[in-house]
Order: structure tokens, then sequence, then C-alpha cells
């Protein structure tokens, strides 16, 4: 008998499934399934499944993030990939978990790491989770890539958005494979490209010019962390909903390392700052 | 093997431990005609006879691509292998889809073999009634895989399926350690010798094989009539000896196809080194 899949829903749509979908549950399983239309292909049906509807609760569709984590910054170098991003969950302006990965691991060859809503990145965790321990069971070498990671995350989240129902993330995928390193980023309308150096959200504007001015492609490893040192500066300078605990992932040859959080020196000690009432009544 | 008690529906074991619906849908397999699949370290080969049901019609088709890295050959049921056929494109093609690369054949010969277990596996179900033969080039390398009606599938280096193939089988059973360093030319040969050995009478023909290539470099391709016929020659120019060495079955043969035919292949006999008693068919066309 087929087990039913849990999270890879069938309300997610076409080419949003896992291999384990792949088979057709039985009929004898599913009595209760109006299948309205299903293609002449033999595929499954691509209802939504009544069960999600059935038990009476209101179908809810994400229209506002509630707990966010803000940029994240990759960039490529001679032997890999780079992400970077702070390890925090906002809550609006309050800076209320602190200590939140927002960079993960895929597999031995890719990383992953999300701004916008967390549970949704959560979401998309378990969905890649669930793509990851299937290739661990079929046990026969492959595994997925991250241009397959990048190129399967840009349909989930272009589905999504077409339902009305975005999963709310902008997502850099990080991967080396083959000798060459990978780096893209999809956005919550599905929007996704690849590039040497990519950012999201507020990187987008403060790291990029940095990146493009220092970057080229054969830097080292030690001048990459340097970059993204300096960019990440910039990033919780100038970023309100930022602090100053940051995360490097590096995949490499050699796999996946994720650091251990770390702080930057940063200079606040400006006379301007000293007496912030200073000006308060107002200049004129 | 013959009737008895238990082999009324799929459900129900003999005390061996035996369903013999499941084996009586292998023998399906058995009455399609012969089909060989082989590789080498570079390159996949499928090869097939193509029967037709009568004199007016066309020969039935064989081999489908299911994607641009994969085909497959079926024997027996051929509405059967349609179905199949239909489901393993989409599949591949939705895998292009989500994943922008071409799907793994392990995987899809897995997920096959899993709908054709459920045909074994209820009593208002019955097993598909064809075997496929998968060949085609993943990241892993060619691979050349059989599907069974029983839901069970298996990685061969060369396999042969359909009527007669246990000569085929044997001629690979002797040749195969040659096959993994084989130049493309060689293994279409190979393939088609080992197809030559399942012939009942007559000869292959351009027409009545097919044969489709597919390796790391070059994307499934169907060989068939005009492609295929410098393969059929090249298979003909080396066996003057085997042709000469039955002379007695060759005129049989011939005199089954027609008295003109066979009056013209006795002139090409004579020629020597041209062809040997078989090649009639593809010089007068």
């Amino acid at each position: 008998m087929q087990p039913r899949p849990q999270s890879h829903s069938a309300a997610l749509g076409p080419g949003c499934t896992g291999p384990s979908l792949a088979n057709p549950t039985p009929l004898a399983f599913d009595q209760q399934r109006q299948v309205a239309q299903a293609p002449s292909c033999g595929a499954e049906a691509f209802a939504v499944d009544p069960a999600a509807l059935a038990n009476g609760q209101p179908r809810k569709h994400t229209t506002y993030p509630y707990v966010t984590g803000t940029s994240v910054l990759g960039i490529t170098y001679k032997d890999g990939v780079l992400l970077a991003s702070d390890t925090l969950g906002a809550y609006g302006s309050t800076k209320r978990y602190k200590s939140f990965d927002r960079l993960r691991k895929v597999n031995e060859s890719c990383i992953v790491g999300a701004g916008g809503e967390l549970s949704d990145f959560q979401y998309i965790m378990r969905l890649l989770e669930e793509l990851s321990d299937d290739d661990f069971c079929m046990d026969d070498g492959h595994t997925l890539k991250p241009a397959e990671v990048h190129s399967y995350l840009c349909r989930v989240l272009y589905n999504r958005r077409n339902k009305m129902d975005p999963l709310w993330n902008s997502l850099v995928v990080g991967g080396f494979h083959a000798g060459k390193p990978f780096l893209g980023t999809v956005g919550m309308q599905g929007t996704n490209y690849t590039d040497a150096h990519v950012a999201t959200g507020f990187g987008n504007h403060l790291a990029r010019p940095l990146m493009r001015e220092h970057h080229r492609p054969d830097m080292s490893e030690d001048e990459a962390t340097a970059l993204l040192h300096q960019c990440l500066k910039v990033c919780y300078y100038r970023d309100k909903n930022s602090i100053n605990k940051f995360t490097i992932a590096k995949v490499s040859a050699e796999g996946v390392t994720i650091s251990e959080p770390f702080a930057l020196e940063t200079e606040w000690r400006y006379k301007l700052f000293e007496n912030p009432a200073a000006n308060a009544a107002g200049a004129w | 093997m013959f009737r008895n008690q238990y082999d009324q529906d799929n459900t129900t074991w003999s005390p061996q431990g035996r369903i013999f619906q499941i084996e009586y849908a292998m023998e399906a397999v058995k009455q399609g005609s012969a089909a060989v699949g082989l590789k080498s370290h570079e390159y996949a080969v499928l090869a097939t006879l193509k029967r037709a049901p009568s004199e007016l019609s066309s020969y039935q088709r064989k081999v489908f691509k299911i994607d641009d890295h994969m085909g497959i050959a079926i024997s027996g049921l051929t509405a059967d292998g349609r179905i199949l056929c239909r489901y393993m494109r989409n599949e591949c093609l939705n895998h292009r889809y989500v994943y922008e690369s071409p799907m793994p054949l392990g995987r899809l010969v897995r997920q096959v073999a899993d709908k054709a277990q459920m045909g074994t596996h209820y009593s208002h179900k019955r097993p598909y009634g064809v075997g496929l033969i998968v060949a085609g080039v993943d990241e892993s390398g060619p691979h050349v895989f059989y599907n069974c009606p029983s839901g069970n599938y298996y990685d061969y280096k060369a396999f042969a399926m359909g009527a007669r193939s246990q000569a085929a089988k044997t001629y690979m059973e002797r040749q195969f350690e040659t096959f993994a360093d084989a130049s493309l030319d060689d293994l279409v040969k190979h393939a088609l010798q080992a197809l030559q050995a399942s012939l009942a009478d007559g000869e292959l023909t351009d027409k009545n094989c097919s044969v489709a290539v597919v390796g790391k470099g070059m994307p499934f391709t169907l060989l068939e009539d005009e492609s295929l016929a410098p393969y059929i020659a090249a298979v003909k120019e080396e066996e003057p000896a085997v042709a000469e060495a039955a002379p007695a079955q060759g005129e049989a043969a011939m005199e089954a196809e027609g008295g003109a035919a066979a009056g013209e292949g006795e002139q090409q006999q004579g020629d020597g080194g041209d062809g040997d008693a078989g090649g009639q068919a593809p010089m007068e066309q």
C-alpha cells in the first residue's frame, strides 16, 4: 500500500510533488475523492485535496508575514559558495528571536538561505528534507543537485503564487556540484535567476554594490569572507531589522559547513550619537 | 505450465507459493516478438523484430522514445505497453519541468515496477501483459533495465525477451564481455546478430526490425528503414561462412518467399562476397 504523503499536499498542484507522490494512490484507498477532471495523460488529477477543505476550517491564505528574516547574501568564490545572514526572527519592529538559523543545509552539495516569513521557510525546509530523505532511501547514488533544488523551489513558489497563497520568502540557493559553484535566488512570486553574487531584501540595495565592485570569480575563501563581513556590516548599520549576530555557510567540494554565530566590530561612538537628545527641541 | 486449480485469479496462492496469474502474464511477454537490449560504457542499444498482422498491414511498432535520454522496447500486449509508455513520458516531463534535469533511469523504472505491482495485488485488477526493456543514459552512465509484469525490475548488461529470445540470450552470453568497450557500430551489429538468432524463418531486413541507440552525447535516436539498411548490410557481410554452411536452410526460406525471389537469391549466392543467401530484400529495393 502507498503511504499517504504528509507535507507534499496535493493542493500544491502540478509540478510540486516529490518522488513519493509520483506513485498514484490506489483508488481503493480514496473512496471519497471526487476526481472532477482527470488528465488523459494518465497523471493524477490536479484537484485541491478535498480532505483539506473537508474539516470545516476555512482555507486561509498568507496575506501578511509575521515573523520575518531580513537579507541573505551569497557569493561564489574559486572553490565554492558562501552564504551569509544574521540570526534574527523579527516580529514587526521587535527583535524577538535572536537565534534563528536562516541558513540551512539541504544535502552535502547544497544550502538554502531565506528571508521573509520564517514559518514558511520552515515549511520549505520540510519539503526539501522530504526530498532528501527520499533520495537517501532510494540509495541509488543520486542526490538533489543545487540546480535541481533551485528549480524545484522556483516551481513551488510560483505555484503557490498562482493560488494567491504565497510562501512569503526570498530564498537563496547555493551549491557546489561537478566542480562548479551554483548560486541562485527565488522570490515569493517565483522570480528566479542565477548569478555570481546575489542578495535578498535590503541586501540588494546595501550589499550588491559592494559585491559588484569587489567580487571576482577566482576569489579565495579569505577574500570572499572579508567581502561578506564588509557587506554584513553595512547591512547591520543600515537595516533596522537586523542584529549583530551572523552566520556564514560554506559549500565546497568538501561539503557543507555552517559557522557558529559571530559578531562584527561596529563603531557607534560618533559625537552626534553621544547626546541623542541634544537637538530634540529642533534646530530652529 | 499446465492449468491447475490455483490459477483462477490474481489473489490465489498455490501451495508452492506461486501466483499463477502473474506467471501467465509473464507468458504473454513470450508471445510477443523478440526484443534485445545491450549496453557499452557509453551507449545503450535496443533492437526489436517487428511483426505485421497481415501482408496488407504495417509492422507493429515496438520501440518508443520516452525522453531525450531514454526509450523502451515492448513485448507482449501492445496496448498495455502504450499505457506504460504514456505514464513514463508523463513522469519524465514532470521531472524535467520541476527539476530542469533528465530523470534518473533507476527511479523511473522503480516507479513503473511499483505501478505494475499494483496490478498483481488486487482481485479487481490484472497484471500488465507487457515486458519493457528500458534503455537510457543518466549521470551514472548507460543502463538497460527490464520491467516484468510481476512488478520486478532488473538491471542488465544485456537482455532479450519475446519469442525465441533464448537464442538471442545465448548469443549475448557468449559475447557480452566484448560489449563494454565496443564501438557504437559494433554494438548495433551485436544487437542485430542477437536478434537474428531469434528469427524463426526469413531474414533481417530494414523493414522487419527497428533499432534505437542512446548515449552520453547522443539523444535517443530511432533507426528504421533507410537509416538501418547499412547496419543490416554490415551484419550480412559478416556472415558468408554461416550462410554457405547452411544453404539448405537458406533455400528453404527462399522457397517460402516465392519462386522469383529464390531465383535471384541463388544468383547472388553465386556472386559471393556481396551478401549471403538471404540478401534479396534490401538489394531489390
